[in-house]
């Protein structure tokens, strides 16, 4: 903690240092394949997007996201190595060559796409930043929270967010920050805080999990920020960009085609040339981007169509069940939109 | 001959650390200093908008650490010289309620003692709406201990009310500080006790001796003839307690308190650069922690000349 926290920077700061990571331009994937191990990096515990569970076994929309490369890179979405990240340690940890790729609900931001040496590849969730406040304060709209003090995380675009927006209102708050997470809730549950804020996603578990009383607290209708969450990569090496990129494509477009998990097989014989192209019975896309021409295939096979990840971590089938809303099709009113695979 | 080959090494490592980083894309510098931060600090000595440069919230956050390290600093030097003094007590109950105080503190981690005080006095006041108050415009509650204030909008003083949310206006002592003062004071008193113990049974027992034999009645004794010996070596460890005492004001983080290091991870955050804000924190922990050693170097020069006259 503190310092402490600080101070376990000092291997990646090393690596950095010393030049030790393996990633040079265009050596990624080579370097995956020699390993037969794909590094991700995770959170170091987010339900429904990447936590491990009782059997230390991760999973996760951002987990998922992973597999879902492991398989289409190295026919095996179980060979990959999963690296708890906590928010300070995570850029660092991707721009050292530590992990392959950043898949941690990271908030894809100006700053952090040009000045960090890396790229945000695709958004595998929408998000945004909301509030969660006791019944007992009658408050309808975040609007209402003047000079409220509000609990919050550390480590996050959460703190900026929260001021920028007060501002804007013209409305002054007093934000306290904590490092970890349990304290930051413990804190708002004792009622040291009259309202917390987070990611909406994390608001609705929160409530029903981590309340006592899951009924005498509300979310308020207010989204204050756009939080458009996916993987990062590092700079440099523009193939293994373009995989985690079409990877996650490959997994939207497969859902808009219908194809699944369940149906993969069959779909395979379709005459349809859009899923011709995806599950390469017809052409080998997987040739351009450096791999299998049954790439996709394998990706859908590991983790389902992007619509079944979501289902599965963090909609209807998860204890999360948070709605399809923004993130739904784009052909279902939603803003999940795939360049063609063709 | 040392201090150059050390000097060598770590412009050697800056540099390489730079050609990396400029290698892979990085921006580095210290120009994210000048930018606004973007960001509140909750509670600050030093007046802070979101709006001011980030080098501006860095110092709040310093001034936030040094707001509750010197005056821990304070409350547990005195209260660690009365524990250490108990021990050496003629009074058998004292003497073990001394003890069992040094052993209890000294052994239990101390971020461990900052969440259960912290969590221990959120847990106990009442809520914000429901607030206490306990004289004219000084109210207690979960929010903290709400004071008037010099200045504000209106008159002399700025005074706390009870508002839609609670207390609003005044000055507020929150939780998160109240738990890591005494956190912090109560830690490190153990650790003083201990110093203060030492130094007074390292003077000989030939000194007590005569010095009572002389007549000396035993005020008299310990502040003319052990006092002034014990100084001389009880200020150089004395003086490490209180750097310690700086350096873990750093927990605070994990009780919600905005000191330099919280201050610094946010930073870090907003701005990915890692490199730059841990030099900043390990810069401003190294001249805080020569500072104070140069000060007690200074206070133990002084004690040598006192001893010598006494």
């Amino acid at each position: 903690m503190g310092i402490l926290n600080l101070m376990r920077h000092f291997p990646v700061a090393i690596a950095l240092l010393l030049h030790l990571s393996p990633a040079l331009a265009g050596k990624t994937l080579d370097t995956i394949r020699q390993r037969a191990q794909l590094v991700c990096g995770v959170s170091t515990g987010v339900i429904g997007f990447s936590s491990a569970d009782s059997q230390g076994r991760w999973n996760g929309l951002d987990v998922d996201v992973c597999r879902a490369i492991a398989a289409a890179v190295l026919n095996d979405p179980n060979k990959v190595k999963y690296v708890p990240l906590n928010a300070q340690q995570r850029f660092t940890a991707l721009q050292s060559g530590e992990v392959d790729i950043l898949s941690r609900n990271t908030t894809w931001t100006l700053t952090r796409d040009a000045s960090l040496g890396l790229h945000f590849t695709a958004v595998t969730y929408y998000d945004g930043q909301g509030f969660l406040v006791p019944k007992k304060l009658k408050i309808t709209s975040a609007k209402q929270l003047k000079n409220a003090e509000i609990c919050v995380q550390s480590g996050t675009t959460t703190e900026k967010n929260l001021s920028d927006w007060f501002k804007a209102q013209g409305i002054k708050i007093k934000p306290v920050v904590f490092e970890k997470f349990e304290a930051s809730i413990k804190a708002f549950f004792s009622g040291r805080c009259q309202a917390y804020t987070t990611d909406a996603s994390a608001l609705a578990f929160i409530r029903s999990k981590e309340a006592p009383q899951p009924d005498d607290y509300v979310v308020l209708p207010e989204l204050i920020s756009k939080e458009p969450l996916g993987p990062v990569v590092r700079r440099g090496d523009d193939e293994w960009f373009a995989i985690v990129k079409w990877v996650i494509f490959a997994l939207i477009e497969a859902e808009e085609y219908g194809v699944t998990q369940a149906n993969l097989e069959q779909m395979k014989a379709s005459t349809d040339p859009a899923i011709q192209r995806l599950l390469g019975s017809a052409e080998d896309s997987g040739k351009l981007l450096g791999l299998e021409r049954d790439w996709a295939a394998r990706a859908v096979k590991a983790v389902g169509n992007y619509g079944e990840m979501h289902q599965r971590n963090v909609g209807s089938a998860s204890p999360l069940k948070l709605p399809r809303g923004v993130n739904a099709l784009w052909s279902k009113g939603g803003l999940m939109y795939a360049p063609p695979i063709r | 001959m040392l201090a150059a080959a050390l000097l060598a090494t770590l412009w050697w490592l800056l540099d390489v650390t730079a050609a990396n980083m400029a290698e892979r894309g990085i921006r580095s510098g210290f120009g994210f200093l000048l930018e606004p931060a973007g960001f509140a600090i909750g509670e600050s000595l030093l007046p802070f908008d979101s709006a001011d440069s980030t080098l501006r919230a860095l110092a709040a956050g310093l001034a936030n650490t040094l707001r509750v390290a010197l005056p821990a600093i304070v409350i547990s030097s005195v209260l660690g010289t009365l524990i250490g003094l108990g021990r050496l007590s003629s009074n058998l109950l004292l003497r073990g309620r001394c003890a069992a105080y040094v052993e209890t503190l000294r052994n239990v981690p101390l971020l461990l003692q900052l969440l259960a005080w912290y969590f221990v006095v959120t847990d106990l006041l009442p809520l914000a709406s429901e607030a206490q108050q306990l004289a004219p415009y000084v109210f207690l509650s979960k929010s903290g201990l709400a004071l008037p204030w010099p200045g504000g909008d209106s008159g002399l003083f700025d005074l706390p009310l009870r508002g839609a949310m609670g207390i609003a206006g005044g000055a507020a002592l929150t939780p998160e500080f109240l738990a890591l003062l005494l956190g912090l004071s109560l830690y490190t008193a153990a650790y003083v006790a201990e110093t203060v113990r030492a130094g007074i049974q390292a003077v000989p027992r030939g000194q007590s001796d005569a010095a009572l034999a002389l007549g000396m009645t035993r005020i008299q004794l310990f502040r003319l003839v052990l006092l002034p010996q014990a100084l001389r070596s009880i200020i150089p460890p004395l003086t490490n307690q209180h750097l310690s005492l700086t350096k873990n004001a750093s927990l605070a983080v994990a009780i919600g308190y905005p000191d330099l290091v919280s201050v610094a991870n946010t930073t870090l955050n907003q701005t990915g650069r890692a490199a730059e804000c841990i030099a900043l924190i390990m810069a401003v922990y190294l001249i805080l922690s020569l500072l104070t050693a140069w000060l007690s170097g200074w206070l133990e020069r002084r004690s040598g000349r006192w001893a010598e006259r006494a």
